[in-house]
């Protein structure tokens, strides 16, 4: 009897092993994670207009429908990358996502504060290895660090009535983002 | 002999219970640092780089990506205030204020996370759009027929997800009390 209590005892501890390193692995190895999703759709270091969420295709789950949302698939391994939206006149926000789906950096157009969004994005070691000056003279421009090399820029306009939707989905086909090719 | 059916008694029920239990956090739903309010839930942290583990195996299962710190905060409701499961042939009635928000949108679901079709194609409201009290209250029918002023249609279905998204607000990680926002009520009407 002790030993068949100790068998489970050993069963629920290896369990509880097993439970962890499943939901641990799951970014690693989810097959269907949005990277993966928008990667036969998009191009690589341009943006993308994403078709709106309907009933019968929703690129990913919960999709907000009252949003165009454009989306940038980056790889800054060659080098950093440069991002540019227009700011229309509802609201826009740029998230930036690692390739495993973490929003590691938001940032909407108030807070950005200017007619655009500029944003710069590099590696930890590419902000490193920016000369010194470079870093001071260009202050007004923000630095992003990417903690991956691939990822996704989600750029995204509100249409505050359904009848606005043609307008921010043109406001989104302003945007930019491009790898500056290396010297 | 007797070691050798232990052990595979115990390598079995260990992997139906860890991966049971993984299976049943990942698709109920279970990530910490919750912020509920009323019916409302959301998880602020989602949206940075502090997600915990389970939210992060649930975002990559299921392949959404969530709202962004600095953009807004998504709240999730799947029943109302006396914990009613949401059904798409009920009515339910959504009335109050919301939150201080620049912006802030609606949005019904089917339990995937899919839009539901409907006749008049309407998925949700923003905060523009709304049909108002003088005193900037609202109410908003979610129903499976035409209700006057605001309706949202459920299009029937068994069950539905509600989405509330607050874009541009106060309300995140350093929000703790349920008093610094009040989120509308929700109560289930009658039923068809």
């Amino acid at each position: 009897m002790i030993r068949l209590l100790l068998w489970i005892l050993g069963a629920i501890l290896l369990g509880g092993i097993v439970h962890l390193s499943t939901v641990l692995a799951m970014p690693q190895t989810a097959k269907q994670d949005a990277y993966s999703r928008l990667a036969p759709l998009t191009p690589v270091n341009a943006v993308a207009l994403l078709p709106p969420p309907t009933a019968k295709a929703s690129l990913m789950p919960f999709m907000d429908p009252a949003f165009a949302v454009a989306v940038c698939r980056y790889d800054i391994s060659s080098g950093p990358l440069k991002f540019k939206a227009p700011v229309s006149q509802a609201y826009t926000s740029v998230t930036f996502y690692t390739r495993k789906s973490v929003a590691y950096y938001a940032i909407n157009d108030r807070a950005a504060g200017r007619r655009s969004i500029e944003l710069d994005l590099m590696t930890a070691e590419q902000h490193a290895q920016l000369p010194a000056e470079e870093d001071v003279t260009a202050a007004d421009r923000l630095i992003i660090e990417s903690p991956t090399t691939t990822g996704l820029i989600l750029l995204r306009t509100l249409a505050p009535e359904p009848g606005l939707m043609p307008m921010a989905r043109r406001a989104l086909a302003g945007a930019q983002c491009h790898v500056e090719e290396p010297q | 002999m007797r070691l050798f059916f232990g052990s595979c008694f115990t390598l079995i029920l260990a992997a139906v219970v860890g991966l049971g239990t993984t299976w049943l956090t990942l698709t109920r739903g279970v990530a910490f640092g919750a912020l509920s309010i009323g019916a409302w839930t959301a998880w602020p942290k989602s949206g940075s780089v502090d997600i915990d583990p389970y939210a992060r195996a649930i975002v990559s299962r299921t392949g959404q990506l969530p709202v962004g710190t600095g953009d807004g905060v998504a709240f999730y409701a799947r029943s109302d205030d006396a914990g009613n499961a949401f059904d798409g042939r009920c009515t339910f009635v959504i009335s109050g204020s919301t939150p201080a928000a620049r912006y802030w949108t609606l949005t019904l679901y089917d339990a995937e996370g899919r839009p539901v079709a409907n006749t008049i194609d309407r998925h949700g409201f923003t905060s523009a759009e709304i049909v108002r009290e003088a005193d900037g209250r609202f109410a908003i029918s979610v129903a499976p027929r035409a209700r006057p002023g605001n309706w949202l249609p459920t299009g029937g279905i068994e069950q539905f997800v509600l989405v509330w998204r607050l874009y541009d607000t106060p309300i995140g990680v350093a929000t703790r009390t349920t008093k610094s926002g009040p989120m509308p009520a929700v109560a289930r009407k009658d039923c068809s």
